[in-house]
């Protein structure tokens, strides 16, 4: 069970503002999904390995050969925070 | 003399290192070469993070970490993938950082350094690979600032990170490791550490065995020291006030020199590491042998065959094999003058003057330092007319011949002393009576009216001996 | 323009008039469409069309229109995901199928309607608000690809482009009554797809018939060195379009015809078979059985790749800015608003999955079941040539059926992600139709073997006349 507690914490790992709320009515939407995924409790895992890749391939590489990059207008082209050539955003902390 | 590490001092350091002789970034194929341009001017939609992009590994890069890798002495992995780090920062264009994580591609290796109490092993836990984020600029100091300036130029270049055990047990020693290990970076020619951000340093230190605090954002070598220094002062006072050390961590503030708590919920990380699917693994075990075989002699293993080759004095041999174009620099000399003569002359000279001027030793020629060693063990110029003859070809330019020539610093002949010495006892019978008398300090007065006659040309000590006999008779 | 033109008749029109005006027409019949199908027209189309003219019709797609999902990167062209979090966004760049069509003298009609960033199987999760099946306004198309299917099935476009996770090209394929292909995994590059679960999705064409299929996957498919889980192999799809099923060995998985299976679907499907045996093939049954797995598995890691690949939104870069008083607040505001319910959701459980204390109950669990999912197909897969089940339990839904309860909304890939997690190419064809609603046989292969998928595909169009029905709303 996910507490409501814990779906605050989950969304301030995933920068997803979340107020108490709100909390609530995720925590019982993500729990029926959490306990339908439970059922995978029943299958024996044991000696199987993960799949990360369905395709078996190794090694795919790129030589170290420059290519062009963009000009600084496309790069800074999706925004309006800008300031000398740099992206501009809020302070920190 | 065994070195009692009266506070209980153990300190270890994770080194960033950019591998900026690359030609392009770790997984898009923008230019390393940033360090003086535009800002967003070396970037694509891959180091940019732009939806759609993906990332393709520089084959290069894998090859370099492998050096380094050996060059640690450490094992390199089997097999090895990159790893998602998964963590919210403006620096971090896709909201994680592409890294090694369960598998480094090298583990477990070692290097040794001159410790406290002569070498010391310091071990390696391993060396990863991963890409560096972009660059900020706090407009104002981090907690108060307008906002962030954002330049991704750096986004993606490869970092190596190598991280040792608790093995140093003092800020020098500490010093020593990283002077160490820039060495053999260095000569394995992956990167050149003059330019801004090549190395970057966090600390681990805990004092009296206690809990660690981790010490981020050094940014130099000297840094390191400072930021240790102070830190260690920190703990071992807040520890006499009746405190307690916890585990957390600080950030080095350059400018005051102090460490600064960084308590804030940013820290709380969890950072959900789990394989890079748009990457495939890296099987690089068999590459070993050929990397291997490009690995230049180490410097550890130069300071060795120069003590042998040479027959050169440890101490010497230590300074000259620090840097390679030195030792290279050196060999070359050695090739032409006498050994033992040319390590006087480069290590304990030279090296000092480019030092002092903070230049390195691409500022002189070999042909230059083989003339003024041959004009030394010639005899025609003095030894201090040899360094002079250094720091005037440094300052001002020339060639030591020339120079030679403009000051007049050939050694005056025999007979010139001779007759200075017999004036300088003619005309000061008052410090000859009192040399006689016991008065050693008269004899350095008239050692000097001989230098006066000569206009500073004679030997100093050849002067004083002429002397000597001269009044003994 | 008559709708349901296939490619070979357009390029005749284009022949016979020009690309600019086969263009012009399609562009005509977008401005009257109600199925809200495309998100944007590309004010560029016409353009390109009259540079195609001028240039003599080179390429094998000279002139032919073709729509793209909006979660393909498009150079100059908006690319949103359907998510009000990409707002404004122009890529820079083309993603490299878009790439290859332009080469191919494809013109880019425009951007299709899908569920944000994908998540979903209706089309109703979208910024755009929802699309509307051409068969009936009151059903979805399916999802995610649900704009892509519904502008083929409704005339506005012969092709598209979408993208298939875990089914999204081939339910609502089967859903608006048109052909969708998930080729195999490594097939066409992923470079310029917007990525929601990259281990496991692909883009796929959709178009009325196979043979259209097959023309596209000879354009799209094939290596490319910036994807580097991009297959290197050559292959010409187009080859495999011969009605000839005789010797061919089916394999029907009895747990695709589960709990909730629709009667109607299952009939059609089981006639589809018949119809193969028909011709010349045999059918075997043959056990999946962790088939009932898959969809957990499925879903756990699918919300883990998307929890990290949807951490870049955080309104720097591109996209919607919520302002707040430091960046990590700046960035928490701009997802709590740009991100829709399903997505935050996702992303949540996905954060949750990988979390410290849960990755190996969830995401790493997950993996290793997806190993089993995987050797069921290889098992399954060794002993027939293809496998035939229904591409979707039920016919399409009806709008505002399932978007409250998440759960019932993932329940209906049952039959569509097992594909994904193993990484098999699969064909939705029309096979039929529940009531008025259209059913989608799937025609499941082995790895890289599309073109028995695609032979299977096209002789049973052949033999059966499925496709001659028209939705009431082809423009």
């Amino acid at each position: 069970m996910i507490t409501k507690e814990e779906v605050e914490h989950v969304g301030w790992l995933a920068r997803i503002e979340i107020d108490a709320k709100q909390s609530d009515a995720y925590a019982v939407k993500l729990n029926s999904v959490l306990d339908y995924f439970g059922q995978l409790d029943e299958v024996d895992t044991e000696n199987v390995p993960p799949t990360y890749h369905v395709a078996d391939i190794v090694n795919v590489f790129r030589k170290d050969v420059v290519q062009e990059s963009m000009p600084q207008e496309d790069v800074l082209a999706n925004t309006e925070n800008k300031q000398e050539g740099n992206f501009k955003a809020p302070r920190i902390m | 003399m065994v070195y009692e590490n009266p506070d209980g001092v153990r300190i270890g350091l994770e080194v960033h290192v950019q591998l900026n002789k690359l030609n392009t970034k770790l997984f898009c194929g923008c230019s390393t070469n940033y360090h003086d341009s535009e800002p967003n001017t070396h970037v694509c939609p891959v180091c940019l993070g732009l939806p759609g992009s993906l990332p393709v590994i520089n084959e290069k890069a894998v090859e370099f970490a492998i050096k380094i890798g050996l060059a640690l002495n450490c094992n390199i992995v089997e097999q090895t993938q990159f790893h998602r780090k998964n963590y919210y920062y403006p620096d971090l264009p896709k909201g994680f950082q592409t890294t090694q994580y369960d598998f480094p591609i090298a583990g477990e290796g070692k290097i040794v350094i001159e410790g406290e109490d002569g070498e010391r092993v310091i071990r390696i836990t391993r060396a990863h690979m991963e890409e560096d984020p972009g660059r900020l600029q706090h407009m104002g100091s981090i907690d108060k600032s307008k906002g962030t300036l954002i330049n991704y130029n750096r986004s993606g270049m490869t970092l190596i990170e190598i991280v040792s055990e608790p093995d140093m047990r003092s800020p020098k020693e500490a010093r020593r490791y990283l002077d160490k290990l820039r060495s053999i970076l260095d000569y394995l020619d992956v990167f050149d550490g003059d330019l801004e951000g090549a190395m970057r340093v966090d600390a681990n230190v805990s004092v009296y065995m206690g809990e660690r605090v981790e010490v981020k954002n050094i940014s130099s070598f000297k840094g390191a020291e400072r930021a240790l220094l102070y830190e260690i002062m920190r703990q071992k006072n807040h520890i006499r006030r009746g405190g307690e050390i916890t585990l957390e961590t600080r950030h080095f503030d350059e400018a005051r020199g102090v460490t600064l708590s960084m308590r804030t919920k940013e820290t709380e990380n969890d950072y959900r590491y789990f394989p890079e699917p748009d990457l495939v693994p890296l099987r690089v075990a068999d590459w070993v042998p050929e990397v291997l075989k490009t690995l230049p002699e180490l410097p550890d293993a130069k300071r060795d065959r120069f003590i042998k080759e040479y027959g050169i004095i440890d101490m010497h041999a230590r300074a000259l094999t620090t840097e390679i174009k030195v030792a290279n620099f050196y060999e070359e000399v050695a090739s032409k003058v006498d050994p033992k003569a040319a390590a006087v002359w480069v290590a304990d000279i030279l090296k000092g003057e480019l030092n002092y001027r903070d230049l390195n030793v691409d500022a002189f020629t070999v042909e230059d330092i083989v003339s003024v060693i041959e004009l030394v063990t010639s005899n025609k110029i003095t030894e201090q007319s040899g360094v002079e003859i250094i720091r005037a070809v440094l300052d001002n330019g020339g060639k030591p011949q020339d120079i030679v020539k403009e000051k007049g610093l050939l050694k005056v002949e025999d007979d010139i002393v001779a007759k200075a010495v017999e004036e300088a006892i003619a005309e000061n019978p008052e410090a000859v009576a009192d040399y006689r008398a016991g008065k050693e300090k008269s004899l350095n007065f008239i050692v000097g009216k001989v230098m006066q006659k000569t206009k500073g040309r004679a030997d100093a000590r050849e002067a004083r001996e002429k002397l000597l006999a001269k009044l003994d008779e | 323009m008559a709708a349901w033109t296939d490619i070979s008749g357009i390029i005749q029109k284009i022949a016979d008039s020009s690309a600019e005006e086969v263009t012009a027409a399609y562009i005509e019949t977008i401005g009257k469409s109600r199925i809200n199908g495309f998100t944007t027209v590309w004010d560029e189309a016409i353009n390109v069309a009259r540079e195609i003219d001028a240039k003599g019709h080179a390429g094998p797609l000279a002139g032919v229109p073709i729509a793209i999902k909006e979660n393909i990167s498009t150079k100059g062209l908006s690319t949103t995901c359907s998510s009000k979090i990409l707002q404004g966004y122009v890529p820079p760049y083309d993603a490299h199928v878009i790439e290859r069509l332009k080469e191919a003298g494809a013109v880019i009609l425009g951007k299709t309607n899908m569920d944000e960033f994908a998540m979903g199987t209706s089309t109703e999760s979208s910024c755009y608000g929802p699309t509307f099946n051409p068969w009936d306004m009151d059903r979805v198309p399916g999802g995610s690809s649900g704009g892509s299917a519904a502008v083929v099935a409704a005339g506005e476009a012969p092709v598209s482009l979408g993208s298939d996770t875990g089914g999204s090209v081939r339910c609502p394929a089967a859903f608006c009554g048109v052909v969708g292909l998930k080729p195999t995994y490594g097939c066409i590059s992923r470079y310029g797809l917007i990525s929601y679960a990259n281990s496991l999705e692909q883009i796929g064409p959709l178009a009325t018939n196979v043979a259209d299929i097959a023309t596209i996957m000879d354009v799209v498919a094939g290596y490319d060195h910036r994807d580097s889980t991009s297959i290197n192999r050559e292959n010409t799809y187009s080859d495999a379009l011969k009605d000839d099923v005789k010797g061919m060995k089916i394999g029907v998985p009895d747990e695709y015809f589960g709990e909730g299976i629709d009667k109607d679907v299952e009939k059609s499907v089981w006639d589809a078979i018949g119809k193969f045996e028909d011709m010349g093939a045999t059918y075997e049954k043959v056990s999946m059985p962790h088939t009932k797995y898959a969809l957990a598995s499925y879903y756990i890691i699918a919300m883990s790749e998307a929890s990290s690949n949807l951490a870049r939104f955080d309104g720097t870069r591109y996209g919607l800015r919520t302002e707040g008083e430091n960046w990590h607040v700046m960035a928490s505001k701009t997802r709590a608003e740009g991100f829709g319910t399903e997505v935050k959701r996702r992303i949540l459980l996905g954060t949750y999955a990988l979390s410290a204390g849960y990755h190996d109950k969830y995401y790493l669990k997950a993996l290793k079941v997806r190993t089993l999912v995987k050797q069921d197909f290889d098992k399954a897969l060794a002993n027939v040539d293809v496998l035939m089940a229904p591409t979707m339990p039920t016919p399409a839904f009806k709008i505002g059926e399932k978007i409250e309860d998440p759960l019932s909304l993932y329940l209906a890939d049952v039959n569509t992600v097992p594909v994904n997690l193993a990484g098999v190419p699969s064909i939705s064809v029309p096979c039929g139709f529940a009531g008025d609603m259209p059913v989608g046989l799937q025609i499941i292969g082995k790895h890289f073997d599309e073109n028995t998928i695609i032979k299977a595909a096209y002789s049973f169009e052949q033999n059966t006349d499925h496709n001659s029905r028209r939705p009431p709303e082809v423009a």
